[in-house]
């Protein structure tokens, strides 16, 4: 019908009414989870290195670090994380790159 | 004032656990030598690498916590890429680090403290509190669901 994709008669932007359209549209998707700082919310002061465990799920197949955007982890800790990986990629622990 | 350092040398896959504990005695040796101590040693043992390392696809992972100078550091690091059978090897300083850790997490006791004597409880948590359902393992849906990244 018209240009844009209707969500429940509102707009678009945004909170998505509940029960909207399905699929959503290609702009935003329909539910977005508050996204909290994982190493805040358990506490982890340090973030290290050794610990693939911790670090892991940061660290997408590709072998990229997972952008702070996508992740939620606040800045400070993003921070953290960041040379935490590059150091578990000196030493092998992480791959560098995947194809 | 001495500093603290966390060294982790990968060792060829090829080495017998002899010429492991040979190269730890060395590293000792230096140590010993310029004045450092060693806090604690752990051999993680074989582990897979996550990517080769000349043609390596494993290795012997030790590391090595000391006390000691930027000297002494300075040796070891020289010593170790002069030896062949050490792979790959990462020394970090880490005492500073430790302290600003300490000292935020004992901020937090602090006022976590503070505030539940304000409140009229006491002061730690005791067992069964909480809200409910806290102590569940909430699944971590985050990375489920994500605008496909560039993969």
């Amino acid at each position: 019908m018209n240009g844009r994709k209707s969500f429940g008669g509102g707009g678009g932007r945004g909170r998505p009414a509940a029960g909207a359209t399905k699929e959503g549209g290609q702009r935003r998707p329909m539910f977005r989870r508050r996204k909290v700082c994982k190493f805040c919310a358990d506490k982890i002061d340090d973030i290290n290195y050794k610990d693939v465990k911790v670090i892991g799920p940061f660290v997408p197949e590709r072998g990229k670090i997972l952008p702070r955007r996508i992740s939620g982890t606040c800045a400070m800790h993003q921070r953290k994380l960041q040379t935490a990986i590059k150091r578990a990629r000196q030493i092998a622990l992480i791959p560098y790159v995947t194809d | 004032m001495a500093r603290r350092y966390e060294l982790i040398y990968i060792v060829s896959p090829d080495a017998t656990d002899d010429q492991v504990s040979d190269l730890h005695n060395q590293v000792e040796a230096i140590m010993q030598r310029m004045g450092g101590a060693l806090e604690k040693t752990e051999n993680w043992g074989r582990r897979r690498l996550a990517y080769e390392i000349g043609r390596h696809k494993e290795g012997t992972y030790v590391l090595e916590v000391i006390n000691g100078t930027g000297e002494l550091m300075k040796e070891i690091d020289r010593r170790l890429k002069v030896t062949d059978l050490v792979i790959r090897h990462l020394a970090v300083r880490v005492d500073e680090e430790q302290q600003v850790v300490e000292r935020s997490r004992t901020r937090r006791t602090e006022t976590s403290r503070r505030r539940r004597v304000a409140r009229g409880l006491p002061p730690d948590r005791q067992p069964g509190e909480g809200q409910r359902g806290e102590s569940e393992e909430e699944r971590d849906d985050r990375f489920e669901g994500l605008p496909e990244m560039e993969r």
